[in-house]
């Protein structure tokens, strides 16, 4: 099997006495869409800005794409897109002109950038909508042209930290479809964070669950659900599964009784 | 016996020969390195013209722009009109007559130098207030620092992209004052004093880029544009309101009285120099009447020994800057310092989305 996408060992931050991650242990392959699935103030962002190389590491070791993000942060950076949470545009430039304005900084040019940008803004579903000014645009264009401002540089890996916050439902279903659509086709690696677990369980091929810094369990959502719940069958398991695991987390143990209530 | 063994060792061509073969290639090694984990060429420039339309674009950079032109524009006017009057024939003033643009004034309006030491820290605040915390309310702050490229270059850019407006203007500014001068007066300035008009309109970017470079910094301290702009303009007030008041009590204080010992009013009077001294707009304005006026020939107390013999008469322009030599580069001392405030307070900040 080659060598993992993602490689965390025994990666630890720390805030003065607050450990925001602890000894995390992680591994995501080429091509796999991971959720990382927890409550607010879990730690996810901070993993997510050690990955990038934009905040220092207490202690252990990352290697994204075989490279350490703390010495080559810029390599990095160019193979690994990173949209932020609430990201956010330019306002007085078009959406197309903040794209072109990307691509210059990753080093495309003047006329490839544009050529790309008006390709991934029709790929995301904003054909319409490129000289528009981005300060006018709703929410989920936003989060669809975050996007396209991620695929920009053509990455081995996206990193999507809440990228559903805030959206209707309608849209968060169009956004993760369209996350998987371009995974699959591209063969791109996609971590992807979120405290909502219907949303990870539509799409993701593993999981990892986080609970004040520390990955308490990760694999796929069938084997999650039996190893915590063995004697549930195992199309309950994949019907139910994440949310028992989810409040067997979350609520001490409790997943099992909510389980039978929803019944 | 040991130094002459090193001086050997330091004379030896071998040695040195083999310091270079065994440095060069690490130097090489290197530079590479830091190339390819560098940005892409090309992109600190792209980044800087962006910056830089953000700015002329901007309303309130307009507007402080077209405050500065109607000064300028308005004590062009009153010098051109006074100017008749003020140079008499034979005086040392005729040598240097096209300066007077600059410094002349009927009392109605201030010359042109004192507005811009007035006007230019406000020119400077407003372009760098809001450098990098309105980047980081609206969110893309996060995202520009996830795109492959040094995490300086965000704030070297604001730096660099701002100077250019400053610089623009300026030259903008003196050029105009030239141009109406040899326009309406229909005499060209010598070389000394279009070499002094340059170092003025230098010295006034030097200024100008201390109070942006002030601002950049409580644009990274502070979360919200306006208390960072409020700061920089309390600290503009301090220095030009209050500082000379607490000064005037601070010397009042300490005054001898007119019976005391040469010694000590000569010390008293060196004290105050150097109360005065220590706001960036007495620097300012010291080394720009200098540049200004050639006649100006010392800024501090002189003794009667030091004034014995001198024969009055303009500085060529080389004793002029060595008279504000000092003035020069505490400036630029302080630019250095503010910037490196706020290179320092930036590249220590975890940046998280807004």
């Amino acid at each position: 099997m080659e060598e993992a996408t993602i490689v965390t060992r025994n990666l630890t931050k720390r805030y003065g006495d607050f450990v925001a991650v602890d000894n995390l242990t992680l591994e995501i392959g080429r091509g796999e869409v991971f959720g990382l699935l927890g409550p607010n103030g879990a730690g996810k962002s901070t993993t997510i800005l050690m990955l990038m190389g934009m905040t220092e590491p207490s202690s252990g070791c990352v290697r994204v794409c075989g490279l350490d993000p703390v010495r080559q942060p810029i390599d990095v950076k160019r193979r690994v897109g990173y949209l932020p949470e609430d990201v956010g545009f330019y306002d007085d430039l078009s959406g197309l002109d903040n794209l072109i304005y990307t691509a210059c900084l990753n080093g495309l040019s003047e006329k490839e950038a544009h050529s790309r940008a008006l390709h991934l803004m029709k790929r995301v579903g904003l054909a319409e909508e490129t000289t528009k000014k981005a300060g006018k645009y709703s929410r989920g264009m936003r989060q669809r042209l975050g996007l396209a401002d991620v695929l920009l540089r053509y990455p081995e890996v996206i990193i999507l930290d809440e990228p559903t916050l805030g959206l209707d439902p309608s849209g968060t279903r169009d956004f993760l479809r369209l996350i998987v659509t371009l995974s699959r086709e591209e063969g791109i690696t996609v971590l992807f964070s979120s405290h909502h677990l219907h949303q990870v369980q539509q799409v993701c091929d593993r999981v990892g669950i986080f609970v004040k810094g520390r990955l308490l369990a990760q694999g796929d959502i069938t084997s999650l659900a039996n190893q915590l719940f063995p004697n549930s069958t195992s199309d309950e398991g994949r019907e139910y599964g994440l949310e028992d695991i989810y409040h067997h987390f979350f609520e001490g143990g409790s997943g099992n009784e909510n389980h039978a209530a929803t019944k | 016996m040991k130094i002459t063994l090193l001086q050997n060792r330091f004379l030896n061509a071998a040695y040195w020969d083999e310091l270079l073969r065994r440095l060069i290639p690490m130097l090489k090694r290197e530079l590479t390195t830091f190339r390819s984990s560098g940005a892409v060429p090309g992109v600190f420039r792209s980044m800087v013209l962006k910056e830089m339309s953000d700015h002329i674009r901007s309303w309130r950079v307009v507007i402080l722009i077209a405050i500065i032109l109607l000064t300028c524009v308005g004590s062009l006017y009153t010098a051109l009109s006074g100017i008749s009057d003020a140079v008499k024939p034979g005086s040392v003033d005729e040598e240097f007559f096209f300066l007077k643009l600059f410094t002349l004034s009927d009392g109605s309006l201030p010359p042109y130098f004192v507005f811009i030491g007035f006007l230019g820290p406000l020119l400077g605040i407003s372009l760098g207030f809001d450098a990098i915390n309105t980047e980081q309310n609206r969110g893309t702050l996060s995202r520009l620092l996830a795109q492959p490229i040094p995490r300086d270059y965000v704030i070297n850019t604001k730096f660099t992209a701002a100077l250019w407006v400053i610089s623009l203007l300026f030259f903008f500014l003196s050029f105009l004052v030239i141009g109406a001068g040899l326009v309406v007066l229909g005499i060209p300035p010598t070389p000394s004093e279009f070499m002094r008009i340059i170092s003025f309109t230098l010295l006034s970017i030097v200024y100008v880029a201390l109070w942006l470079n002030l601002s950049l910094y409580f644009s990274v301290r502070f979360r919200q544009p306006a208390t960072s702009a409020l700061s920089g303009i309390a600290v503009w007030l301090f220095f030009t309101v209050f500082y000379p008041l607490i000064a005037n009590v601070l010397i009042n204080a300490v005054a001898p009285s007119p019976f005391a010992s040469r010694r000590s009013i000569y010390l008293f009077e060196r004290f105050q120099f150097l109360i005065m001294q220590l706001m960036p707009n007495e620097l300012f304005s010291q080394a720009t009447s200098t540049l200004l006026m050639p006649t100006v020939r010392s800024l501090g107390p002189l003794t009667m020994e030091q004034m014995d013999g001198a024969l009055p008469g303009p500085l060529p322009l080389g004793q002029s800057l060595l008279l504000v030599w000092p003035q020069l580069t505490g400036l630029i001392g302080l630019t250095l310092i503010c910037f490196i405030l706020s290179y320092l307070a930036f590249m220590r900040r975890e940046i998280r989305s807004r």
